[in-house]
């Protein structure tokens, strides 16, 4: 019964994303739209021998695709409440975790579909030349997966937190962004954030900006996947785990206490 | 067993009280109606029936279960629709049903049997693979019924199901409540702050006025404590002509209501002509007349000196406190 629930929950959320068309389109065009100009456009001007900049940059465009999916797909929380779907929801005989899981589960598989959308962009990439990566094997690919479900469940549940406690549909987007904003930036998703052994030398961050990215999350979330894609990560791919683990079980936790509190 | 016992219910929202230490009884299979204007407590009461809201004190058997002890077995035993509209207008018709035979645990067997069954009883069959955001508004209350009984409830809950309907679609509703309490053999719960809905639909009703309650029986019953007619009368000084005709023999009970005098009297036909002649006897006039058989609004102006549908400031300031008071 349970699971019955929680699937049902699930497939609600990939019926809407199916059925909102420009959503679909602008959530794998932005991300592409970052690859194909920014990317290649800086590799342009930053490009060195033995470090090409949109192959560094992709696996940290893969990154922020699920950082603001993740954490916006909060906003179908609050479109519930505010059309009051919600409290058909709350008065069924489901417990609060059960919803909150559905909801996890379902913001998780799309974000995650958007993902791999954008890591065929890459792979088409290397089809035409442009990037020069390795053809990841299996060990590769569960690295990848395991790197995107743990990003995108510490954000999916980050993204419910905020919507138990905010119920204005114009204040959500402006929230998340004021919060995510800083997080992409500070995750070495578009710069490195220090040496990357057996990968080209860089140059140093100043101190404040090296620290910050060291505090943020998503900053171990980018290292692993770029881990998987390139072979070369800043930190050891454990201590990478380790971070996101942790950070994803102390979110799922926080979005889970909040949401027990959710009214309609 | 009746379908629901309150014991003392109270909802209180800080110095408000919503609900006031209610003791009802309502049986098996009753088509029961809570009459009372906005604000009177109606919806904080099957609220915390549903266990959406927990009783600041009391408590209550819905089914067979305690909405404390047992919130789960009271929900899967309830169906409930909102007073506000609570569709997914993305989904269709059918998947709305879909959605809600999951999330209640029915099989798939039991799921396309009982959407089939609750589609063909609200008349939507044939809309049931279209969005609902193409449905009108009728179509969508009745889309909501039908959700509310998938499930099989020995209980369901009817939160003003005809708020905001046009009057044909109305009484379409009314049908389709009358017939659903019939043939799904489904205690039906029923608030409104409709006079005639109460008076058509329900087996009994309770006014509900301030979160108590303050009249209970069966609305021909409620309506025949008032022995005898209503007379309305509209004079210049309806004060003066309060305290004068209080004492005229004909009079049982009087009340000024809008302005206009009210007066319980046994014969009202041959009451009028006389009750007209004593203020022109002293030297007013009568600029209106009005003679009716006592509705259930003229039981709740006798316990309230109040209409139903006058949206007293107090009242708006009371829903105010109550909407501030859940954040």
């Amino acid at each position: 019964m349970t699971a019955q629930a929680i699937y049902v929950l699930w497939l609600r959320d990939m019926k809407w994303f199916l059925r909102a068309k420009a959503r679909v389109i602008s959530s794998v065009v932005t991300p592409f739209l970052w690859l194909a100009i920014i990317g290649v456009g800086l590799n342009s001007a930053f490009a060195r021998p033995g470090f090409n900049y949109l192959e560094f940059m992709a696996p940290g465009i893969v990154g922020m695709t699920l950082l603001f999916s993740s954490t916006m797909s909060g906003i179908s929380v609050i479109w519930d409440k505010q059309f009051g779907f919600m409290k058909e929801i709350l008065v069924a005989p489901v417990s609060r975790i059960h919803i909150m899981i559905g909801k996890v589960l379902g913001g998780m598989t799309t974000a995650m579909l958007q993902g791999a959308l954008l890591l065929l962009a890459i792979g088409l990439f290397k089809v035409i030349g442009l990037v020069d990566i390795r053809t990841p094997g299996a060990a590769q690919l569960l690295q990848i997966v395991v790197f995107m479900i743990l990003i995108s469940v510490s954000f999916v549940s980050i993204g419910l937190a905020l919507a138990s406690v905010i119920e204005d549909p114009v204040a959500f987007p402006v929230v998340t962004n004021f919060l995510i904003m800083p997080i992409f930036f500070l995750s070495g998703a578009l710069y490195p954030i220090g040496q990357i052994p057996g990968y080209s030398q860089i140059g140093t961050l100043p101190g404040w900006l090296s620290s910050l990215a060291h505090l943020n999350p998503l900053t171990y979330g980018v290292d692993g996947l770029r881990g998987a894609v390139l072979g070369a990560s800043s930190f050891p791919i454990l201590l990478d785990l380790a971070v996101l683990a942790v950070f994803s079980l102390t979110m799922v936790l926080l979005g889970g206490y909040l949401f027990r509190k959710i009214s309609a | 067993m009746p379908a629901i016992v309150t014991k003392g219910l109270t909802k209180k929202f800080g110095d408000l009280v919503a609900v006031d230490r209610i003791d009802i009884e309502i049986e098996e299979g009753e088509l029961f109606g809570l009459l009372g204007p906005n604000g009177a407590g109606k919806t904080t009461f099957i609220h915390m029936l549903s266990t959406i809201l927990p009783p600041t004190e009391g408590t209550a058997e819905v089914a067979g279960f305690d909405i404390r002890q047992s919130a789960d077995s009271v929900r899967a035993a309830i169906g409930i629709v909102f007073q506000d509209p609570s569709l997914d207008s993305r989904l269709t018709g059918r998947e709305n049903l879909d959605f809600h035979g999951r999330m209640y645990g029915l099989t798939k067997e039991q799921r396309d049997e009982r959407i089939n069954k609750v589609l063909e009883l609200v008349g939507l069959k044939d809309r049931a693979d279209s969005l609902v955001e193409t449905y009108s508004s009728g179509m969508k209350r009745r889309l909501e019924m039908a959700r509310g009984l998938m499930h099989r409830p020995e209980i369901l809950f009817l939160d003003e199901p005809t708020l905001g309907l046009d009057a044909q679609t109305r009484r379409s509703i009314w049908e389709y409540i009358r017939m659903l309490n019939d043939v799904e053999n489904v205690t039906i719960i029923l608030t409104t702050h409709y006079i005639e809905e109460a008076d058509y639909l329900c087996d009994r009703v309770a006014i509900i006025d301030y979160g108590k309650i303050i009249a209970l029986g069966k609305p021909e019953a409620l309506k025949d404590e008032l022995k005898g007619d209503i007379v309305s009368l509209k004079v210049g000084e309806p004060e003066k002509y309060l305290e004068v005709l209080k004492g005229n023999e004909l009079v049982e009970d009087g009340k000024i209501v809008d302005g206009l005098l009210h007066l319980r009297v046994g014969n009202g036909e041959e009451a009028i002509p006389k009750l007209i002649e004593v203020v022109r006897g002293r030297g007013d006039q009568v600029y209106a007349a009005n003679l009716r058989r006592p509705t259930l609004e003229d039981v709740f102006i006798h316990y309230t000196g109040r209409v139903i549908r006058e949206e007293a400031p107090e009242s708006i300031a009371r829903l105010r406190a109550r909407f501030w008071g859940r954040r």
